[in-house]
């Protein structure tokens, strides 16, 4: 035995190599491991499944095209279940056990600021793909979705105008939480900014969940009929969704009399709802799945094939899930590492052709370039993008309407180096 | 017909003093305008339609605002009608039949909802003498709608014309409106009295901008406010009768969604967590009929597909209920934390299940024709068909369930079993039977509860965790074993949350009607409606 013997077993696993390598690419033995951090189950499933499914495409795709810095990626899926607190122990979890890269995940605002600490703590790399409220900038997190900017406050613009019927009275209608609140808190300050007067604001918030839509419904046409122009800016999340739009059709509101404005609801949220009677009525997003474009054909086909569905659509967090990945991909190639520093490093200026059809870009603030589309709701559940800007508008961390965000400034290059603060951190000399 | 022709024919030549022939060129030209182009060169077209007065704009008009009109590659502009199963291609222009058309080639020509405004109101113009009493009526709500100078001759001509009485009050208001602001001080009073005998809030914002006006002398204004102070009064007796819709409505909801449930927990006494997942059951076996009469069935039948759904969501329920009595829930008897974790164990088994067999998001389940939609009952108030329709559902299911109860052999068997259990297997009733059929039946009321539900929200796996807490609430509040309490308790919390909404919001009227409950329940822990008797005893 001895010299031998061990020779002779290492040929053998030579061979074995050998022959692995000519079925399979040269992978090295380790993985890049990533986190998936979406809600299998509970409330936000309906959702949250979706992006988990992009996520595993994307890797699916990658590992075809030779995988990372000559390594395979491996996804580590984890259920938080809907559940606040839970979100930061999976967060936790993969951040330490399984010592993940980078974690894509989090739909709602408040598992955001769950997880938000972990990421802080452990110096991780969350890519959060929803649109959301803003008034946040960490340097743990790329925020992949719309700031209020590059949804809400252009949506509302788009309905002032005289193309989008020259509304002048707003019901702002929204679940109760941190992301409509801080949204309409906004809106609010813009709309009043632009001169309208308090009486033609009407503010209403209602539970998770909420489905008797009846009395609100009634107040909403009450409030219309003052003789003005009158819209509903929704920022109405999940379940509340369909018994609203049911009542709505049914109590007879058309979108050319009072059109709604959503902006949690998209082509995944439209599967559920029988669309006949909505047709006209808008949301704002930074994608749509009709938008026509190669890159976003290709992106269409890829899901089909993966999902193995041809009616499973594509909707905008999809579509910021993608860029986020891209990004994260280019900026782990470019820094030729996947130390969180570094790669943090290289995010910025990433560029990536989106399917929207435009180049998305990361800021320095940790949130993208991205296209504003205002889309109609079509018979078939689709939308027809009515209106969209000419150029990819950069997200304000820190809404310029609030009295309270004055002079704030979310930057991480130097000499600013921070995401919430008035002065630099690195005074010029 | 032919006068209708003459008269709008007459209409146009009024309008634009053009020849016939020239019209007909002319509306080529403007129809081949929505080709290409964006909003603004639709909407001249759109404009240039409604001005012509031409009655083969109407067809155009209303495929443009359809969704059902078509650039073809060599500019002709096609309409596509799919009625009837088949898909038939007409050029727009000519309104001819055209074959052998390559549906991909066409060009979806798109509008948003300013278009779709001026569709209405071009379409309201043409309609005026239309043929369809509806239309008529429809464009006279339009005209209310926008009260403009220009209209009034219209109106004025289309009443002279009108023989059917709703049209024609229709009409008068829309005149009414229109001479409100334009006509001699004469037309404006007459105005007044006719407009204020109307119960609309539209009406009343329409007279309020009128009063305001700084010109008006002292008669005028005594008038409008006379009007005014009237049609307050009567809008709000509509706004409570309204309200009272409203909390009957809902109160109606949480009846169906807690009947099952007061069989279960009420009657039987087991703490059902799973009561919300024969709900959602339920309304999952009316999105499974809807596909099946669709891929199945001509698309004529597919309104029936509710009436099928309620026996099936019943039987499937059912059967569902029994087997989980048979199989867990009769070891469980006496037992009520086991119970409590057990079915919630079934209820979370249940949920998964549903979201691995149909996926996590909603599915779509549409209202049949028969319940989509509402009417204008009075002042603005619309009452929808769906929820009319589930009131009634709701106690054809009460007044069944009562009859079952109090008027079959099997009610009494249930009765006497639930009222003393040793007593009844002494006089030879086979109490085992009896519970697993009891827990059948009331799992099989929850899954019709659930095909009624699917008529106004979500059908998605969660959809049982809506309606769990409030069908116990309604349960205990309205006193554990007892119909009647579950009817009371229901309706009054329905009408309660419905006048609290409008008062307080939906947050606030929900904790404070929480609250209530709470206090409630510490003065009369049995409910409403306690039972008296052995039973209570027994239990107590």
């Amino acid at each position: 035995m001895g010299m031998f013997a061990s020779m002779r077993r290492a040929a053998v696993a030579a061979g074995i190599a050998a022959g692995m390598a000519a079925a399979a690419p040269a992978w090295s033995q380790e993985t890049i491991k990533i986190g998936v951090l979406h809600s299998l189950s509970g409330t936000m499933a309906i959702s949250e499944t979706t992006l988990k499914d992009t996520v595993l495409m994307m890797v699916d795709d990658l590992n075809k095209h030779g995988g990372l810095l000559g390594k395979k990626v491996e996804a580590v899926v984890v259920d938080p279940a809907s559940n606040w607190p839970l979100f930061a122990e999976k967060a936790r979890e993969l951040l330490t056990k399984d010592k993940v890269a980078a974690v894509f995940g989090c739909w709602t605002s408040v598992s955001r600021k769950s997880v938000l600490p972990v990421f802080e703590e452990l110096n991780g790399l969350l890519f959060y793909p929803v649109q959301y409220e803003g008034e946040e900038s960490s340097n743990n997190v790329f925020y992949t979705g719309a700031a209020p900017n590059q949804q809400a406050i252009p949506a509302v613009e788009y309905l002032m105008s005289a193309e989008g019927g020259s509304v002048k009275r707003w019901v702002l209608e929204g679940t109760d939480y941190v992301y409509p609140r801080t949204t309409n808190k906004i809106l609010e300050a813009f709309l009043k900014s632009k001169g309208v007067a308090a009486d033609d604001i009407r503010i209403n918030y209602t539970p998770f969940g909420f489905s008797d839509w009846q009395t609100e419904v009634a107040a909403i046409k009450q409030f219309a009929s003052a003789g003005k122009k009158t819209a509903v800016v929704s920022t109405i999340n999940g379940d509340a969704n369909v018994p609203f739009y049911k009542e709505l059709a049914n109590a007879g509101v058309k979108a050319s009399d009072i059109p709604v404005v959503a902006f949690s609801v998209g082509e995944e949220e439209l599967a559920g709802i029988d669309t006949k009677n909505l047709v006209g009525h808008l949301a704002a997003w930074n994608y749509f799945e009709s938008v026509k474009n190669p890159t976003n054909a290709a992106f269409i086909k890829e899901w089909h094939e993966f999902i193995k569905n041809p009616k499973r659509v594509t909707n905008d967090p999809m579509e910021a899930t993608y860029i986020g990945f891209k990004m994260w991909t280019h900026a782990v190639e470019q820094a030729g590492t996947t130390d969180v520093n570094a790669v943090r490093q290289a995010m910025y200026g990433q560029k990536v052709k989106a399917p929207s059809g435009f180049t998305a870009v990361m800021n320095t603030n940790h949130h993208l370039s991205k296209p504003v589309m205002i889309g109609e709701i079509r018979p078939d559940g689709q939308f027809d993008v009515v209106w969209q800007t000419k150029e990819a508008i950069k997200a304000d961390a820190w809404s310029p309407y609030l009295a309270e965000d004055k002079g704030k400034v979310a930057d991480w290059t130097y000499p600013w180096v921070c995401g919430n603060c008035t002065a630099p951190k690195y005074a010029e000399n | 017909m032919f006068a209708r022709l003459c008269r709008i024919a007459a209409l146009a030549g009024l309008l634009l003093g053009a020849a016939a022939a020239a019209r007909a060129d002319e509306f080529a030209t403007i129809v081949a305008g929505f080709a290409g182009g964006g909003f603004a060169a639709k909407e001249q077209a759109i404009v240039a339609l409604g001005r012509l007065g031409d009655p083969r704009a109407v067809p155009v008009l209303q495929a443009l605002g359809d969704d059902r009109l078509r650039a073809a590659p060599d500019g002709r502009i096609v309409i596509v009608d799919t009625a009837g199963g088949t898909t038939r291609y007409a050029d727009a222009a000519t309104g001819q039949d055209i074959a052998g058309l390559d549906p991909d080639s066409l060009d979806r020509i798109i509008v948003n909802n300013r278009l779709r405004g001026d569709i209405e109101a071009a379409l309201g113009a043409l309609t005026l003498f239309s043929t369809d009493r509806g239309q008529r009526l429809a464009a006279a709500a339009d005209a209310l709608k926008h009260p403009s100078a220009d209209t009034a001759k219209l109106l004025e001509r289309a009443l002279a014309a009108e023989r059917d009485a709703e049209v024609r009050e229709a009409l008068q208001r829309a005149l009414a409106a229109a001479r409100l602001f334009a006509g001699t001080k004469d037309e404006q009073l007459a105005a007044i009295r006719t407009l204020g005998a109307a119960t609309d809030p539209q009406i009343k914002n329409l007279l309020d901008r009128y009063r305001d006006r700084p010109d008006l002398d002292r008669e005028r204004r005594a008038a409008a406010d006379a009007a005014l102070a009237a049609m307050a009064r009567r809008l709000q007796l509509t706004g409570l009768a309204a309200n009272l819709f409203q909390g009957l409505s809902l109160g109606s909801i949480l009846l169906l969604a807690a009947i099952g449930l007061a069989i279960t927990f009420g009657v039987m006494g087991v703490i059902n967590m799973a009561h919300g997942e024969m709900i959602m059951l339920g309304a999952y076996v009316a999105y499974v009929t809807q596909q099946a009469f669709i891929a199945l069935l001509p698309p004529g039948w597919l309104d029936a597909y509710l009436a099928a759904a309620v026996p099936l969501a019943f039987l499937a329920a059912g059967l569902l209920g029994i087997a989980l009595e048979r199989c867990l829930i009769r070891h469980l008897y006496g037992r009520p934390l086991e119970t409590l974790l057990a079915t919630w164990g079934v209820s979370l088994i249940l949920q998964q299940a549903v979201r691995s067999i149909f996926g996590s998001p909603n599915k779509a389940v549409a209202n049949p024709g028969w319940m989509t939609g509402g009417f204008d009952a009075v002042g603005g108030f619309t009452v929808t068909w769906n929820r009319v329709y589930i009131i009634v559902f709701c106690f054809a299911v009460l007044g069944a369930l009562a009859l079952i109860l109090n008027r079959t052999g099997f009610g009494l068997h249930m009765r006497a079993v639930t009222q003393n259990r040793e007593m009844a297997a002494a006089m030879g009733i086979r109490t085992a039977r009896v519970d697993a059929l009891t827990f059948g039946l009331g799992s099989g009321i929850a899954g019709m509860a659930g095909v009624a539900l699917s008529q106004i929200g979500n059908v998605s796996p969660n959809l049982g965790q809506i309606y769990i807490v409030d069908s116990f609430l309604v349960v205990v509040f309205g006193g554990v074993g007892n119909l009647l309490g579950t009817l009371v308790g229901a309706l009054s919390l329905g009408v309660v949350n419905k006048f609290l909404e409008p008062v307080a919001g939906a947050i606030l009227g929900k904790i404070v009607v929480l609250v209530a409950i709470i206090l409630f329940i510490q003065r009369r822990p049995r409910g409403l409606f306690a039972l008296k008797g052995r039973t209570a005893e027994a239990e107590g």
